[in-house]
């Protein structure tokens, strides 16, 4: 080395030392905030799994309720989830898509756009038993829809419509403005701009949005308890499809229905322990529902993502 | 340039502005801009950060009316019709598809090669998968593209390299045959050797199209104009034939910026 290190370079050692300590704290800090989470999500995961186990046979996929534990299934509950989250599906995407579609791309600035924006943030933190109440005061009795797969429908529809225009118009956000201004450019009006651009570029990010706001509605029970679905169910609602003409129906929409949470809830409520190994046995199919969807959401992520770079 | 030059009142004349003033919002970016712009040549905006060399460019295909509180004073009529570019009764959509612009960062959409020259044309409701080949083809090959891309047109764009990129977004430009090419500031994101190949693209296309380029780069506007129009603050400060402004500047202000001494 043609100079020798300055005098005062153990004292710049000992600040980059101390500096990276504090790096080093932080990631253990870090590695044990995320493996608290993880391990209580495991922990009660493993945990189900392993009370309800021993139910966990096809026959439970395929049996209505009972009042012998040993023959009680989920079939009720799964169909009607499933039916509801189709509901749900049908009314929040088109909904929320245009919403957030509107407020960036077409809204002017002002004070009217704003309270609509509050008030979008502020019903994100609405308790869901709030929008039970509002379910059951609008949809049962004002509308007359019963206390139906439709009700619940629409009303988890209400309760996740905030987190999808939130996460559509994060997606919007994210599209460069110079991409947007080449198709302006080209004399593309508004309309062809967000059905030929932003609406594809930004498809990824809605359907997340989606994905995980239905992995929230799956599991909510107040606002379906409220607009008073049946804890106890013995049949199935109405095939959508029939043999006649026009073969669809759309008669299930009025048929009283159970969810799986007010399937759970019900079991733990009782006395004799095994419908407690039921409930842990539906807990735990529940929660691979929601670990499906949301896998779901990261691969349709990273499919979409894959064809867009700017 | 040994031979003379033609006087400027013979030329033909593609637009002009006039008295033209520009706001956004409350604060006032250009000042009483009179300009001609003269068909088949390529005039370049030169000035230092700030001087509005941008914003005037982004007035001639109403860009500005994209975004809220922007306002137009004045007129930049478009020969030889003579209809006032920024007349409120004249749609921006009707301005755009005559005028085409290429901007400072290659902007590709996240589409095919193909798709993204054809975009143009999709939009003015061509759909005829003959026709639009065959213009894709011609735009390509004006732009100095197709013989890199003809065997992967449905490749994605953005597999490109930001030079080619570039030549991709004036094919783009090109293919719907506008009467102004509008460049701003083209080659700022480019290397040298992708700059050198879009400032002989440039001087090609002036034989097919009028342009207007905002650069910050003197040498380059000496290389590619045949006008230059120096801007500071808002105002023209000096327009006229490239040469004249680069060697005997009539303006001592021109001069300080062309020589260095300022900007």
């Amino acid at each position: 080395m043609a100079r020798m290190a300055r005098k005062d370079i153990g004292e710049i050692r000992g600040i980059i030392a101390r500096a990276k300590r504090l790096d080093v704290i932080f990631g253990v800090v870090g590695v044990l905030a995320l493996g608290l989470g993880l391990l209580t999500f495991a922990t009660l995961f493993v945990d189900m799994a392993l009370d309800g186990y021993s139910r966990l046979t096809p026959d439970f996929f395929t049996e209505f309720p009972s009042r012998h534990a040993e023959r009680a299934g989920i079939l009720s509950a799964w169909v009607g989830t499933t039916l509801v989250m189709l509901v749900t599906a049908c009314v929040a995407v088109p909904l929320s898509v245009a919403a957030g579609i509107y407020l960036e791309e077409y809204a002017p600035r002002n004070w009217i756009t704003d309270i609509i924006e509050i008030n979008i943030a502020n019903l994100a933190g609405v308790p869901s038993i709030i929008y039970g109440l509002l379910a059951l005061g609008l949809f049962v009795y004002e509308f007359n829809l019963g206390q139906s797969i439709l009700t619940a429908g629409l009303t988890l529809a209400l309760l996740i419509l905030p987190v999808v225009i939130v996460a559509t118009r994060e997606a919007i956000r994210s599209i460069p403005s110079h991409i947007r201004e080449g198709a302006y450019a080209l004399g593309a009006t508004k309309w062809q701009v967000v059905q030929h651009h932003i609406l594809p570029y930004s498809m990824g990010g809605i359907m997340t949005g989606v994905i995980i706001g239905m992995a929230r509605a799956i599991g909510e029970t107040a606002p379906i308890i409220t607009i008073g679905a049946l804890t106890f169910i013995a049949f199935l609602p109405a095939s959508p499809v029939t043999g006649t003409f026009p073969f669809l129906s759309f008669e299930w929409l009025q048929s009283p229905f159970t969810v799986m949470p007010i399937q759970i809830f019900n079991w733990t409520s009782r006395p004799d322990p095994n419908f407690h190994a039921n409930a842990a046995a539906a807990g735990f199919v529940l929660v691979l529902m929601t670990l499906i969807m949301n896998g779901l959401a990261i691969w349709l992520r990273y499919r979409i993502r894959r064809n867009i770079k700017w | 340039m040994a031979e003379p030059k033609p006087a400027l009142d013979t030329l033909p004349l593609k637009a002009r502005a006039s008295a033209l003033d520009f706001y956004y919002g409350d604060f006032q970016a250009l000042k009483k801009i009179d300009m001609p712009i003269y068909e088949k040549r390529v005039t370049a905006l030169i000035g230092p950060s700030g001087c509005g060399k941008s914003t005037f460019l982004r007035c001639f295909n109403r860009m500005h009316d994209l975004y809220p509180g922007n306002r137009y004073v004045g007129e930049i009529s478009l020969h030889p019709d003579n209809v006032n570019l920024l007349d409120k009764s004249v749609d921006p959509i009707e301005v755009r598809m005559r005028l085409s612009m290429v901007f400072q960062k290659p902007n590709p959409f996240p589409k095919t090669i193909f798709e993204n020259v054809a975009y143009g044309l999709r939009v003015r409701g061509v759909n005829r998968r003959a026709v639009l080949e065959e213009k894709v083809e011609e735009a390509l090959r004006a732009a100095a593209l197709w013989n890199e891309v003809k065997d992967r047109l449905q490749d994605m764009a953005f597999n490109l390299s930001g030079g080619q990129q570039q030549r991709l977004c004036i094919a783009r430009a090109l293919a719907t045959e506008p009467e102004i090419l509008l460049f701003d500031e083209p080659t700022s994101a480019l290397d040298p050797i992708a700059t050198a190949s879009i400032e002989e693209l440039i001087t090609e296309l002036k034989q097919r199209v009028t342009i207007l380029i905002v650069t910050h780069n003197m040498q380059q506007a000496a290389r590619v104009s045949d006008f230059t129009a120096y801007m500071y603050i808002g105002e023209l400060v000096e327009f006229g034939w490239t040469d004249d402004i680069f060697i005997k500047p009539k303006n001592p202000q021109t001069e300080a910026y062309i020589t260095g001494r300022f900007g």
